[in-house]
């Protein structure tokens, strides 16, 4: 994997991604290894996101990297007018790698294209997030120890919910079964279904949270946001049925895991927190080691 | 069929484009650059056809395209037949083709696609289908032939 650009999930192979979530294992066991020391990785956030920002940069702190950048381009040395072609070239000089987040999309293809060093995509506006990806795939083998064969629960707002698009076309590698529970305005988009059917896995479409609890493997749970709503009623009347509390996991099965992409807001009561299902602090924990195996593979430190 | 026979022989030297969807004359003269062409251009909409019901054709007199400028019709008129005339003859009769890639020629529907907002040359992969489907190679959004707009 050295020197690849990883803008999009697919742009690594099942092997590869199988690889990645190896090496991250190493690193949660392990994770202050200073090989990165002679390395400088540039972080580069057009459009503020703390979460993913501090999480790439703990990675590569614990790896002895050292971090240029900025969090936020109306207050960096990015003048307003310069291209974002001159932007990446200037920061190629400075840097080993590239972590960007960019509200455009297709924003770090671009970038990949125009860099002379490798770059990750930490977000392109609605379309990819790929290490957000991997880390979930991470949480849900390491909770479940396999990828295979897992029934796998997909609620909320599927469908402007860029995380839960590529990680059902990444676990279509995987034999999985899917269950997508959504009001109907926000449905999975119909190429996600078609991978789905194109690797000859199956899916279920709901309407009731309720109704997947007593055998998924995970439940994968996102917001849904009033704004997604053109008649706020409607909103009203479909909010409660994709909201998880406690009461409702009676009878679940004893290893199934709650993950969310976080933040939360209220989809999943509080009093979820504190049962074994949920998975959702450590899964942003884990985001960490995956990034510091996709640092060091990328910049040739892990084979 | 005489009406295009008519149409056909009094060309000398040049290319016909025949079985266009009607509605896509006027894109299919823009996709050639023929609003430019210095050269006489002959076109009709919502002809008779028997294979499509209502079609429209182009000539141009004096002119022969390359297969990749051709390609570019099936955008938006897969059925568009080229047909080359030398001294009053028919040398040449082909299909459009799909091409696999198209650069440069249509904008990408995506407000939020990066090639809107920065000078970059458009790049789509083509997947066949019933309907034309271009995937944009930057934002990966789908740009079909109901909302494709030419650069
Ligand atoms: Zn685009």
């Amino acid at each position: 994997m050295k020197n690849k650009n990883l803008i999009s999930i697919t742009d690594f192979s099942k092997e590869e991604q199988l690889h990645l979530l190896d090496v991250a294992e190493e690193f949660a066991k392990n994770p202050r290894q200073r090989i990165l020391a002679d390395k400088v990785v540039a972080t580069l956030f057009f459009e503020p996101s703390t979460r993913t920002r501090l999480s790439f940069e703990s990675a590569a702190n614990q790896l002895g990297a050292r971090i240029i950048g900025f969090s936020d381009a109306s207050n960096s040395s990015v003048t307003k007018g310069e291209t974002l072609k001159d932007t990446i070239l200037m920061v190629s000089n400075y840097a080993d790698l590239i972590v960007m987040r960019h509200p455009r999309e297709g924003s770090a293809r671009y970038a990949s294209e125009v860099a002379k060093v490798p770059v990750i995509n930490a977000g392109d506006g609605a379309n990819q997030h790929p290490t957000q990806c991997l880390l979930d795939l991470y949480s849900i083998r390491k909770t479940q120890g396999r990828l295979d064969k897992l029934d796998i629960a997909f609620v909320g707002d599927l469908k402007y919910g860029r995380t839960v698009h590529s990680l059902a076309q990444a676990l279509c590698n995987f034999d999985c079964t899917f269950h997508f529970v959504s009001p109907a305005e926000l449905k999975m988009p119909s190429y996600v279904k078609q991978t789905v059917k194109d690797h000859h896995l199956e899916y279920h479409q709901y309407t009731e949270l309720s109704d997947v609890i007593p055998f998924a493997d995970i439940i994968y749970m996102t917001r849904v946001q009033r704004e997604r709503f053109a008649d706020p009623m409607e909103y009203e009347r479909v909010k409660n049925s994709c909201i998880l509390n406690k009461a409702m996991l009676k009878g679940c099965k004893e290893s199934m895991k709650i993950l969310h992409p976080l933040p939360r807001v209220n989809e999943i009561a509080t009093d979820v927190d504190n049962t074994p299902y949920a998975y959702y602090f450590q899964q942003a924990h884990n985001g960490v080691f995956v990034r510091q195996a996709l640092m060091s593979l990328i910049l040739g430190a892990k084979e | 069929m005489v009406k295009k026979e008519l149409i056909v022989s009094a060309l000398e030297n040049g290319t016909v484009i025949d079985h266009i969807a009607s509605k896509e004359v006027f894109r299919v003269l823009h996709l050639l650059n023929l609003e430019k062409c210095e050269e006489t251009v002959y076109m009709g909409s919502n002809l008779e056809s028997q294979k499509l019901g209502r079609k429209g054709i182009i000539k141009v007199a004096n002119r022969y395209f390359a297969p990749e400028e051709l390609n570019k019709i099936a955008l938006v008129s897969p059925n568009a037949t080229v047909i080359e005339i030398r001294n009053f003859e028919v040398v040449k009769k082909t299909k459009v083709e799909l091409p696999s890639q198209v650069k440069g020629i249509v904008k990408c529907m995506n407000p939020n696609c990066i090639t809107n907002h920065e000078t970059i040359e458009t790049n789509f992969n083509v997947v066949s289908g019933d309907e034309v489907k271009l995937k944009c190679h930057f934002c990966e959004k789908f740009t079909t032939k109901d909302n494709m707009e030419f650069c």
